[in-house]
């Protein structure tokens, strides 16, 4: 079976599944039937695949902020040693 | 002007940073600034996709920070602290702004059009080569191309960890209106992915 063999509405059921079990939030009745069903469906295994490396790299976006525009970080500094009367 | 050089790492302790912050100490001002702001604009910026609205959270947070310092009991780190403050002003800007929401936002199921439409597996391992550079910037353009309710929902439950009720609550919503917006969101995150992820396959073919 392929995707395309997939009524709008399974693949939208299909979906919701696949990002609940990315999160281990898929109830372990639907998740036997989900591992049953990505066994014959290879395009819902790279659906699978890809969504979850998706949530991966936007994990890792999160956890890794880029350095603070210079400008920024120098009015925020002036502001807090202001705020805290800390000016050194 | 660039931030004063200092030794990071004489307030590497939280307590002992507190305790430099409640006496004023610059040091402890500028480690507090080093150590938390970039993260905090960072993800005002994610929810708020705007720079200037995101510098304005910024600030708000530190002062607001700064103010209950001396009543703050240390019962969460003071990173937990400082980003929930951030997050609700971050959230309560973007009330303020009173959007347009499209119904388009407000669907509550996938449409045939958020199915996915890439089926080919991601050649390689994007993640190695992950967040140096132009995935990143990718991503972060798809993530700022989002409609605001869809973006907002992926910010606070992947890039800020809350858990689906958290984040359900954060923003007034059911958790299964929640997990709605969070499939909408990741699924045209993947779109942009995988068209980027192709093209780029492309060029580096052509290129041999």
């Amino acid at each position: 079976m392929s995707a395309s063999d997939h009524s709008p509405e399974q693949r939208a059921e299909l979906i919701a599944r696949l990002s609940d079990s990315l999160d281990g939030e898929l109830p372990a009745e639907l998740r036997a039937e989900l591992q049953a069903h990505l066994a014959g469906c290879p395009d819902c295994r790279v659906v699978l695949d890809t969504l979850g490396r998706t949530v991966r790299l936007l994990r890792d976006l999160g956890d890794a902020p880029p350095p603070l525009p210079p400008a920024i970080e120098a009015r925020l500094l002036e502001l807090v040693a202001r705020r805290l009367g800390a000016q050194g | 002007m660039p931030g004063p050089a200092i030794d990071l790492t004489i307030y590497d302790d939280e307590a002992a940073l507190l305790a430099g912050l409640r006496r004023h100490d610059p040091d402890a001002c500028t480690c507090l600034v080093k150590r938390f702001a970039p993260i905090v604009y960072a993800r005002a910026l994610q929810l708020t996709g705007d720079p200037d609205e995101a510098e304005g959270v910024l600030q708000t947070t530190f002062i607001k920070a700064c103010d209950a310092l001396d009543g703050f009991a240390g019962t969460s780190s003071l990173s937990t602290w400082l980003y929930r403050i951030a997050t609700n002003e971050g959230l309560m800007l973007l009330r303020r702004r009173r959007p347009q929401v499209t119904l388009d936002e407000l669907a509550e199921t996938l449409r045939p059009d958020e199915l996915p439409q890439h089926r080919a597996p991601w050649v390689g391992d994007p993640q190695r080569a992950a967040l140096d550079g132009e995935l990143r910037a990718e991503l972060e353009r798809a993530l700022a191309a989002l409609p605001e309710s869809l973006r907002v929902a992926v910010v606070l439950r992947d890039l800020q960890g809350l858990s689906t009720e958290e984040a359900a609550e954060q923003l007034g919503l059911t958790p299964g209106a929640l997990k709605v917006r969070l499939h909408r969101a990741r699924l045209r995150l993947r779109e942009s992915l995988a068209t980027y992820l192709e093209r780029s396959q492309r060029g580096d073919d052509e290129r041999l």
